[in-house]
């Protein structure tokens, strides 16, 4: 026998699904899906550079800046980064001969301007 | 859309179209629903990478190289660095060229997952397409596990790989590779008897083995048409040396055919995973490369998901290449989407296209501005004859490749 519709017949699941999880994720509680070793904002380490600027030479997109503020027996190291143009391929994390640059899992980058991109390690 | 006098009407499609995501526009003349004549319009996505690669140094270029094409990241890098390895004389560790040829089969799936989704939605199979992508994830989950990013992995460098898998990561893999055979081992059951998929895919876009030799069409576009055009098969490179793989051909030379070639690769790639990850060697990552190369020039080929994948450098000397060309697999394939689409009907267009496993980007590379000078055409043997070459140089002995006699 023929199973006879039902008009509405969605309405239950409609209305069950008012107070269902939503399938999205709130980012404000932390992040799914980030898995351990992903290639985030990097972490900079100004005790231990020594100012070789090799970093800035493989950077494929030029988005890395080191600077020295002192002199050069009185170091005062700075990193920059753009991370407009920030790739996050790392590069710099494995050039890098001192280990003074990291990468973290912080994927929360965005900005409401330009400049703002443009941050202090 | 423009009628012509003789009633035939010209179809604009692109380059902005709904069946696929990217840039290409395509002239069609119809007569009726039927393809008479159609006109393959594609440069939207030229982006200068080669231009871009002379002007960086090598580790620079890597980067660049690895965002050729957003799907196959991983085959480019292997080319580039072999072709580096090659000029520099570098021994790779084994267990790097384990790591690159799981990593690589691993891109192999998720990119065959991929195709077979966007074929399902161009046939409005849209259920396909939703459990293909699902299980897609699974495998982008691994890949931003082993490399930290779910596209560009970044895991080759020159000598070697740059991250090393764990136990932990390899029984991950092996856990996900269970859970992708069921599924796909589902999928090709679905292939080989769902009536409709099977009639819908059959006897269109015919490329003959004859038509695949004219258009010099490669990856599984000639593995459908029965052509054992597999570069893993044909000049084994890396972990392909001391691992075989079972090259998968099909004799339909059409649409279905290609789907089938893919489907029963994923099945292949899985076995390929498994024995890597028990026969991985211990050691080291990598080696230390040079900055510089030595004058010269070398060309390597890599079998990519889509096909065979083509890098050339020429070095003079610098840390900078003289030269670089990228010969991806989609360029190659474009050469017979004409003649593919002429003689079916509208509405076996999108499928068409969407067969070949199109990548816009990765095809866009280069500009010939040919001044007429310094340009000499080499006949067939002397090219064969340096082909021969060529192989005896890498260690390979050319009279063991089966070409399939016609």
């Amino acid at each position: 026998m023929k199973k006879k519709e039902r008009p509405g017949g969605l309405a239950g699941l409609a209305i069950l699904n008012l107070f269902r999880k939503p399938a999205t994720q709130t980012a404000q509680f932390g992040l799914g899906g980030i898995q351990k070793g992903y290639r985030g904002r990097l972490l900079y380490d100004p005790a231990t550079c020594i100012n070789c600027v090799m970093c800035m030479r493989d950077c494929p997109t030029g988005a890395i800046t080191i600077e020295n503020r002192g002199t050069k027996e009185q170091k005062d190291m700075h990193a920059y980064l753009d991370v407009g143009r920030c790739v996050f391929c790392c590069q710099c994390v494995d050039t890098c001969p001192k280990k003074c640059l990291s990468c973290s899992s912080d994927v929360l980058l965005a900005a409401f301007s330009q400049d703002d991109l443009k941050i202090e390690l | 859309m423009s009628e012509r006098n003789d009633h035939k009407v010209v179809l604009p499609i692109g380059p902005q179209h709904p069946s696929l995501k990217e840039p290409g526009s395509f002239k069609i003349t119809l007569d009726g629903e039927k393809v008479e004549r159609a006109v393959v319009e594609i440069g939207y996505n030229h982006r200068g990478i080669e231009k871009a690669c002379e002007s960086r140094n090598y580790t620079q270029d890597l980067y660049i190289i690895e965002r050729v094409c957003g799907i196959c990241s991983h085959a480019h890098t292997s080319c580039f660095c072999q072709a580096f390895e090659d000029m520099a004389g570098l021994e790779v560790p084994r267990r790097a060229y384990y790591i690159r040829g799981i990593v690589g089969e691993l891109e192999r799936l998720h990119s065959h997952l991929l195709w077979l989704g966007v074929a399902s939605h161009e046939i409005g199979f849209d259920t396909l397409f939703m459990y293909t992508w699902r299980d897609r994830e699974l495998v982008l989950d691994l890949l931003a596990q082993i490399g930290g990013n779910r596209v560009n992995y970044g895991v080759n460098t020159f000598g070697g790989v740059r991250r090393d898998l764990e136990a932990d990561l390899m029984q991950d893999i092996l856990h996900v590779c269970d859970q992708l055979e069921e599924k796909i081992k589902y999928y090709a059951d679905l292939a080989t008897t769902e009536t409709t998929l099977i009639a819908r895919l059959k006897g269109i876009g015919v490329l003959t083995p004859e038509d695949v030799r004219h258009f010099s069409a490669v990856g599984p576009v000639a593995r459908a048409a029965g052509i054992l055009d597999d570069i893993r098969v044909v000049e084994p490179y890396g972990v392909y040396k001391e691992i075989p793989v079972n090259a998968v051909t099909d004799d339909h030379c059409d649409v279905y055919g290609r789907t089938l070639v893919r489907v029963k690769e994923m099945l292949e790639s899985i076995r390929l995973i498994r024995v890597m990850i028990r026969e991985i060697p211990e050691g080291p990552i990598s080696v230390r490369a040079p900055r510089k190369l030595p004058a010269g020039e070398t060309l390597r080929r890599v079998e990519a998901p889509r096909g065979e994948n083509i890098h050339y450098i020429r070095s003079n000397g610098s840390d900078m290449p003289d030269r670089v060309r990228v010969r991806a697999p989609s360029e190659a394939n474009w050469h017979g989407m004409s003649y593919m689409l002429e003689g079916f009907q509208l509405a076996d267009v999108p499928i068409i296209i969407a067969a070949i496993d199109p990548c816009y980007s990765c095809t866009d590379r280069a500009v010939s501005l040919s001044s007429g000078r310094d340009e000499q055409i080499a006949s067939w043997d002397q090219l064969r004859l340096f082909g021969i070459e060529q192989y005896k140089k890498n260690g390979i002995d050319p009279g063991s490749i089966a070409i399939r006699p016609f």
